[in-house]
């Protein structure tokens, strides 16, 4: 019908606008909380903090104090050099894993995308095998045959989160292999290579690049549950999972160790999946039409 | 509809192959040998060359794939070393606890973002809209062991009003079962609500835009009519695929939960066989939940169908 | 006009706020319609002339801004309660919209959407309305209506599912319809189907209708009175044989000639309107036709003319520079 008459729903064109202004606070917020915990994290070696896995018995569960800023745990040990080394665990873990699912599954969605065929099918059928394990149980049942530890932890939520950039990958670039500028690259005679990497990856980067945000946020949450669960990075190395873990213990005499990870853990995710989002809403390329 | 139903399950047979065989070589080629486990780091060579031969062990790994695999369709998923208990009975002996959790927790989840979806949908950009849709992206980076432990603090340590932990069977006593599982079910609920909310919202909002809204309204009908029948049954769909696709992370969430709260579900199972290094029961248990994952998968599907007459009739 | 006046619009104005400023999609729009009565109103896309439909209707989007008055049946329908509206809504003015593709709700069958209907404003049980939808639809031309209340808006084509929209329509016989562009979706074959089942219908209920289309061929044989708009505003009003016989709005006139003529000579280029409608977010001063006017002069493009009573009682047009009855089609 008519362009004019009634399908202005102005809220639909504005909302946009809006919202990138709107968020503007809020996004610089989330990325200078994360510049923050990661400063803190690299020099943690650096920074004048008790030994994290220094017990002492007779300081158990101490309120915060000038020794303490953030008091002990339940086995005396100082919390906020814990909370300091544990956010090394989580981004290291957080950063790492979904570094192995952009490249492989990247590179995978690229390749199927951009040659389709018998492997396409093949990429796309086996990462729906891969998705037909409830995430949390694939890591769990591995991890119990792999063993604990940093390493293995990291491998393990790499590969799971594979068919997720898989799938972000190849649909980028269907879009784009019809596009008029891989045609044009193609009929000038380019190679299939010289497509994949001049023309197709840059296009492709920024998307992954957002779910890759959201992927450490994700990450970040599964280590976390492991380590509360006891199965992630094995003790004494403290993570923020398991001092929730431990925290929990002493929830009626010492909320504190619970919560004071807790808050952590969630700003740092809220953050990534703050600036992660709003990464992909200016990347989508349905919101780019408007 | 018939034909619809065929081809979906005609697609089941390759995957749940494909499930038993990574199933299967996750729990073969990874480190980790059975007979070790089972007699311990003392045993001798000898006697665990033996058991190995006894289990069937030194076979080629087809064989032993193949042998396994016609087990498992005749019923028999082997039977603990530890406990003596089939894998089958005790997972089936657990399952209810999971399912009625899961059950549960879908329906708080649903409870919480449909009202709230629709509200935010009606007013969109209107400030309550922005602080529903604000609450709700946080909240989707609050995990669940983090929500539990709030919820903990808040009803057992706090108020006392509800139990932190424990389990009493529904033939029990129904009111105490029912108030084991609601700290449980509504942690999460909490972490559900949110995505079902974002996506039915955004649905909502489409969907009142379209000429068939319009239509209702200028056909006089009450407002409730028009927001849960005309609207909301077309946008239900989008909801009913992100359920499906939920799923999964509902049963990790089970796991945790379950382990939080001392709930003898299949997820408790689980982290059992993990921590007494039960590898048969392991193996069946992640089997099972992958199977069941995938039929919850096609249940879902299933679902759409009925709701949208298009793919009914096969115009699609 | 001897019946007695069913509705009048006065000084009917649609403000919608977009991101590049207001846009005044109906402009002082004056129209009035007798019992009984049919009225058309035509115009490009984008003149307004859904806009007003809706505004009579009071289903504007949120953001819009109405004033004047809507006077149905002695009532402000601008100033009627939500619920009041909603029970005149359907009953006593009923609607069928452009495309039946997207106006029937894809989930629900076809007697859901048409029982809904009856049983919210006739008191009817459930028996007797699914009776009374099985009969509506034989009387809009649909064959085995008891089979097509099971079945699903996908499963008729396009013309049906407009029989059924009008069906809809009908249902609480309304005294007053208004169709909105009702065939411009469908097959040029099943147009002229549809438009005469319009016409026989709003004879047989003797119920007022609007007739809002493009296209000024198809208001010809249909209408007792035309409203041509342009921009917004009603720039000539008439009797229908009134119009045709003696244009005097030179947008008419091109709207006229923009009609494909069977028996002109092959390959005759078609006489489109040349430019584009203006931009209703930035106000022209001037007669807002002028621009793409053949006619225009210098006071055209500086002073906006009003909608002013012709030499005749019933014409009226809102131009300076009228074409000439005699130079016009009757010559």
């Amino acid at each position: 019908m008519a362009t004019l008459e009634l399908d202005i729903d102005e809220q639909v064109v504005a909302a946009p606008i809006r919202k990138t202004r709107r968020l503007g606070l809020l996004f610089w917020a989330a990325i200078g909380w994360i510049v923050f915990v990661f400063a803190v994290a690299i020099f943690a070696g650096v920074l004048p903090l008790a030994d994290p896995t220094a017990m002492d018995m007779l300081e158990r569960r101490q309120p915060p104090s000038m020794q303490h800023w953030l008091g002990t745990d339940g086995l005396g040990r100082d919390e906020l050099a814990r909370l300091i080394h544990g956010a090394r665990i989580s981004l290291v873990v957080g950063l790492c894993a979904p570094m192995i699912g952009i490249t492989i599954g990247g590179a995978l969605g690229m390749l199927a995308g951009y040659f389709r065929g018998r492997f396409e099918t093949l990429v796309v059928g086996s990462m729906d095998v891969l998705l037909a394990f409830p995430p949390l149980i694939l890591a769990l049942a591995v991890t119990a045959y792999l063993g604990q530890s940093l390493p293995n932890l990291t491998l393990i939520l790499g590969v799971l989160g594979i068919p997720a950039f898989m799938r972000v990958a190849r649909a980028t670039t269907l879009s784009l292999a019809r596009r008029e500028f891989v045609i044009a690259a193609q009929a000038l005679g380019a190679t299939h290579a010289r497509i994949l990497l001049r023309e197709l990856l840059p296009n492709v980067f920024l998307p992954l690049f957002a779910f890759f945000l959201l992927g450490v946020a994700v990450t970040i949450v599964v280590e976390g549950a492991l380590s509360f669960l006891g199965l992630g990075v094995p003790p004494p190395i403290s993570s923020w999972g398991s001092m929730i873990g431990e925290g929990r213990e002493s929830l009626e005499i010492a909320p504190r160790l619970a919560f004071i990870p807790a808050v952590t853990m969630f700003l740092t995710v809220l953050s990534f999946n703050l600036v992660g989002d709003t990464l992909r809403a200016l990347t989508d390329p349905r919101q780019g039409a408007l | 509809m018939p034909g619809f139903v065929a081809q979906r399950l005609l697609y089941l047979v390759p995957v749940l192959l494909a499930v038993s065989l990574l199933t299967f070589l996750i729990a073969s080629l990874l480190p980790g040998d059975l007979a070790y486990v089972i007699l311990g780091d003392q045993a001798t060579p000898d006697k665990v060359a033996a058991l190995r031969h006894d289990m069937g062990l030194d076979q080629p790994i087809w064989w032993r794939y193949l042998s396994w695999l016609g087990n498992v369709l005749q019923g028999d998923f082997g039977r603990s070393f530890r406990t003596g208990q089939t894998v089958l009975q005790a997972v089936m002996e657990r399952l209810p606890v999971s399912l009625e959790l899961m059950l549960l927790a879908q329906l708080g989840a649903l409870a919480i973002g449909i009202p709230l979806a629709i509200a935010c949908a009606v007013r969109s950009g209107s400030a309550f809209d922005r602080f529903m849709t604000g609450s709700a992206f946080s909240m989707l980076s609050v995990p669940a062991f983090l929500s539990a432990i709030l919820l903990i603090y808040l009803f057992a340590v706090e108020l006392r009003w509800l139990p932190a932990t424990g389990y009493v069977p529904f033939s029990e006593d129904p009111v105490g079962n029912l108030r084991c599982f609601l700290l449980p079910a509504l942690t999460l609920a909490l972490g559900e609500w949110p995505v079902l909310m974002r996506v039915l919202r955004s649905d909502m909002i489409a969907t009142l835009q379209e000429d068939y809204i319009a239509m209702a309204r200028a056909k006089g009908l009450k407002p409730s009519r028009i927001l849960l029948v005309h609207a909301l049954k077309p946008s239900s769909l989008t909801l009913v695929t992100v359920t499906g696709i939920n799923i999964g992370r509902l049963i990790g969430g089970t796991v945790i939960v379950e382990s939080i709260f001392a709930l003898p579900g299949i997820g408790r199972l689980l982290l059992g066989a993990i921590f007494t290094r039960d590898l048969i029961i392991l193996q069946g248990v992640v089997l099972f939940v992958a199977c069941g994952y995938v039929l919850m998968n096609f249940v879902v599907d299933m679902l759409y169908a009925v709701l949208d007459p298009r793919i009914r009739h096969g115009h699609a | 006009m001897s019946d007695p006046v069913l509705l009048s619009v006065e000084g009917v104005a649609v403000d919608l706020p977009t991101p590049r400023g207001n846009l005044r999609a109906v402009d002082q729009v004056d129209l009035r319609i007798g019992a009984g009565r049919t009225l058309g109103v035509v115009g490009e896309s984008g003149c307004g002339k859904t806009m007003l439909s809706r505004a009579i209707l009071q289903l504007l989007p949120r953001k819009a801004r109405l004033s004047g008055r809507v006077m149905f049946d002695g009532q402000d329908l601008v100033r009627l309660e939500p619920e009041q509206l909603r029970k005149l809504r359907g009953r006593s003015i009923a609607v069928v919209f452009q495309d039946p593709m997207t106006s029937l709700n894809p989930v629900l069958t076809i007697g859901t959407q048409l029982i809904e209907t009856l049983q919210e404003h006739l008191e009817l049980g459930a028996l007797a309305a699914k009776k009374r939808s099985a009969e509506l639809l034989a009387a809009v031309g649909i064959p085995a209506p008891e089979q097509r209340l099971m079945q699903y808006p996908h499963q008729l084509s396009g013309g049906m599912r407009q029989r059924v929209a009008i069906a809809i329509a009908l249902s609480c016989e309304p005294k007053l319809l208004i169709a909105d562009e009702p065939t411009t979706a469908l097959d040029v074959t099943v147009q002229a189907q549809i438009l005469d089942l319009l016409a026989r219908e709003q004879r047989r209920r003797h119920m007022a209708m609007i007739l809002i289309t493009h296209d000024l061929g198809v208001v010809a044989g249909r209408t007792d009175e035309v409203a041509v708009m342009y921009a917004g505003r009603v720039v000539e009003r008439a009797p229908t044989p009134e119009l045709f016989k003696r244009m005097r709005m030179p947008y008419t006139e091109a709207l006229l000639a923009a009609i494909p003529k069977i028996d002109a000579a092959p390959h005759t280029p078609l006489p489109a309107i040349s430019g584009r409608p203006p931009d209703p977010t930035r106000p022209i001063q001037g007669c807002s036709f002028s621009p793409r006017c053949r006619y225009a002069a210098s006071r055209c493009f500086r002073e906006k003319p009003l909608l002013a009573d012709a030499d005749r009682l019933d014409h009226q047009y809102a131009c300076f520079h009228p074409i000439q009855v005699a130079a016009g089609i009757c010559a």
